[in-house]
């Protein structure tokens, strides 16, 4: 009858424990006191992991005479006059007193409320009608200050964040106009913090912004964490310097640390286009020199290191890995094996000028491309020419835009033929062509 | 030019390369005077070292928790004294070590134990305190099995691994500098023209310091050599390679444009 014995399966899914403690609870779960097998599979088939009765209580000696009587009550929460039966527990033939005991969790939220007086004398406004104040105000108290609910019931269309706003500067005004003094309600909420609208409207519009961003955009984002993170570190480590050479990294610095905040910033609000400008290599270097130096010592493959990682920032993942390969297949050791300072010089040299290689490939690609459209007349029907596509001599930057516009491209399949016609085409011809 | 730097100084005994001179980020133009406070700037000191591990395999003597003997180490790179430059060297070991943090306190940094099991060591390097008063951390993955699991483990031939780094102060002291000035473990650059260094101060008894090279050490045999030449040699092959590619790609960018200026003419009313 057991579904487990029907399917054959082993009984008990415990194994046998090493401490004879288990033993009772392994007893109790074959053969439950008390109630039958199937009820007690019920709830689980497993003891509960907290008794709902007192187990000790049941064996008890039971010396009060309990009998139950059918009897009349009112609740205290209700306004009207209701009498409901229910069954009520007697004890030696005395009644329970007190009122009905799920009484008190009817707690409502307390309005205030304004006399018309009040009204004409500190509470006009004109953007508000009085019946539109009046009609708030009931169904703040109907509804507890559940805005979205009043919001939803109220009978012209007005946002919650209107809503609250009303609510709360009727409420400071009145909450100002009795106090005695403005010392007394100087620490009501109302007054400490009054609501603000215009943040709150924002601060609802960045968390659904964060909310509906993409995965891509969180990985962006993340970027330009980790890119801001490190300048600051490296920033602390330029602190501990003197003086001449603070100034130095500082600026240098700042100048990074400027153009990585507004970029945080932004990113939220301007989820289409990657926003921040990315800093210029030259300026990264000067700072990972400076703080380098600031280091008073350190290692040269650690140097090394962290120089690469400068050149590798404004490149995406895949140019890296791209990179990399090349290296290999150029028969270069990824990390030198002997890193002295002129092999680390040469090695980041032979990395950026393979970036810029990379970076001119995709650029004959692009151009390639555009050429197809050209012939095919479909020039007038490009998807937008990406504005960053200037070539700009410093590879570093072109490598930006470049891969940038890599991806763009790849997402926009269905502009047009021209990504994919470019690629069906067999490119050597091209020249031969004109 | 100033500006070759310390690349003639790291050759080891190499003769000297003609290779691009490198556009170095590093050590600018020493042409800068100012000497102000006891610091050099634009003078960079480096110490090339080589630390690492050498294990021999115990063989019949093996037993269950000691199957190698192994030998953790930091010396120079062609096995000059150290003791110029540290003080110290800290290994910390495994934990299931007795004292796992282990001090040498005079050259050769070397500490020998027996064991039977790979881990990740923390070297840290104290200098003396005319260097620098902030110690530098290596970390060194202990190897005992060779690479090639099917080789046969002798008690004759050692598992080494080596690796090359280099020490780098970048703003080193007046003081540090003389008393270094001629020392063949370090390698400085063309120094200021003109520049007076204060008499050296020596940091410690020299009739106490017993020889702190590693030039006769008994594992001497099995170190390896280290030359820039081979690696600068292959760098530089790779990027007239790559350099060659740039050059094509441009030439082939700039026929391009001007087809597509043609085109466009053309197709212009």
């Amino acid at each position: 009858m057991d579904a487990k014995d029907i399917l054959g399966l082993h009984k008990t899914s415990f194994p046998s424990s090493i401490e004879k403690k288990s033993r009772p609870p392994k007893e109790s779960q074959r053969k439950p006191d008390g109630i039958s097998r199937e009820v007690y599979a019920l709830t689980g088939g497993m003891p509960p992991l907290m008794p709902s009765i007192d187990a000790s209580q049941l064996k008890k000696k039971h010396n009060e005479k309990v009998t139950w009587q059918w009897l009349p009550f009112t609740n205290s929460a209700r306004k009207d006059d209701l009498h409901l039966y229910h069954w009520v527990r007697i004890v030696n033939g005395v009644l329970p007193t007190g009122d009905y005991s799920f009484a008190k969790y009817n707690k409502s939220v307390d309005i205030i409320k304004y006399t018309d007086e009040e009204y004409e004398k500190y509470l006009t406004d004109p953007m508000w009608t009085k019946e539109e104040t009046n009609e708030l105000f009931d169904l703040c108290e109907r509804f507890d200050l559940r805005f979205v609910v009043i919001a939803d019931r109220f009978s012209s269309s007005r946002t919650v964040e209107e809503l609250k706003d009303r609510y709360y500067s009727v409420l400071r005004a009145i909450v100002l106009a009795r106090a005695a003094s403005s010392g007394d309600v100087a620490t009501h909420p109302v007054i400490k913090e009054p609501y603000n609208v215009s943040q709150e409207i924002e601060r609802k519009r960045a968390l659904s912004m964060v909310l509906s961003q993409t995965r891509q955009h969180e990985k962006r984002d993340e970027e330009v964490l980790i890119e801001a993170k490190r300048i600051a570190e490296l920033r602390m480590a330029s602190k501990v310097a003197e003086q001449s050479q603070l100034v130095v990294a500082t600026n240098a610095d700042a100048e990074v640390t400027e153009r990585a905040v507004p970029g945080e910033s932004l990113s939220p609000s301007n989820v289409q286009h990657p926003p921040m400008a990315v800093p210029s290599p030259i300026t990264d270097n000067a700072s990972t020199l400076a703080s380098l130096r600031m280091l008073r010592v350190y290692l040269r493959t650690y140097a090394l290191e962290q120089m690469v990682q400068v050149s590798n920032s404004t490149a995406g993942v895949r140019t890296i890995k791209r990179v990399e390969q090349t290296l290999q297949d150029l028969g270069v050791n990824l990390k030198p094996r002997v890193p002295t300072k002129a092999v680390c010089a040469e090695h980041l040299e032979l990395r950026r000028e393979i970036l810029t290689w990379l970076n001119l490939q995709k650029q004959v690609q692009y151009k390639e491309a555009e050429g197809s459209s050209y012939r095919d007349g479909t020039y007038g029907e490009t998807p937008d020419t990406p504005k960053d596509r200037t070539f700009i001599p410093d590879s570093l930057n072109f490598g930006v835009s470049g891969e940038r516009v890599g991806k763009k491209d790849q997402k926009r399949k269905g502009h047009g033929a021209q990504p994919t016609a470019a690629h069906k085409r067999p490119r050597k011809q091209k020249a031969s062509d004109l | 030019m100033p500006n070759t730097s310390s690349s003639k100084k790291h050759c080891q005994d190499q003769p000297q390369l003609s290779g691009p001179i490198p556009k170095s980020h590093m050590a600018k133009s020493e042409e800068n005077k100012k000497n102000s406070g006891k610091k050099l700037k634009d003078v960079e000191i480096s110490v090339p070292i080589v630390y690492g591990n050498i294990a021999f395999w115990l063989g019949k003597k093996a037993s269950e928790y000691q199957s190698h003997k192994w030998t953790i180490y930091v010396r120079g790179a062609s096995n000059e004294d150290l003791g110029v430059i540290i003080k110290r060297v800290v290994f910390q070991l495994h934990s299931s070590f007795n004292n796992p943090m282990r001090v040498v306190d005079a050259p050769p940094f070397e500490l020998s134990e027996a064991g039977w099991g790979e881990f990740e060591i923390a070297i840290t390097l104290y200098f003396h305190s005319d260097v620098c008063d902030k110690p530098l951390n290596l970390y060194h993955h202990l190897k005992l099995y060779p690479e090639d699991e099917n080789s046969s483990m002798s008690t004759k031939k050692p598992v080494v691994v080596e690796l090359y780094d280099e020490i780098v102060f970048p703003d080193p002291s007046e003081a540090f500098l003389a008393r270094v000035l001629n020392h063949p473990a370090v390698h400085l650059p063309r120094l200021p023209a003109g520049l007076t260094l204060p008499p050296p101060i020596p940091v410690e008894d020299a009739s106490k310091r017993r020889k702190g090279d590693t030039k006769d050490n008994p594992l001497s045999q099995w170190f390896l050599n280290f030359s820039e030449a081979d690696e600068l040699l292959q760098l530089a092959a790779a990027r007239q390679q790559v350099q060659a590619h740039i050059s094509k790609l441009k030439r082939q960018i700039s026929l391009i444009e001007g087809q597509h200026k043609q085109l466009k003419s053309s197709s212009d009313q």
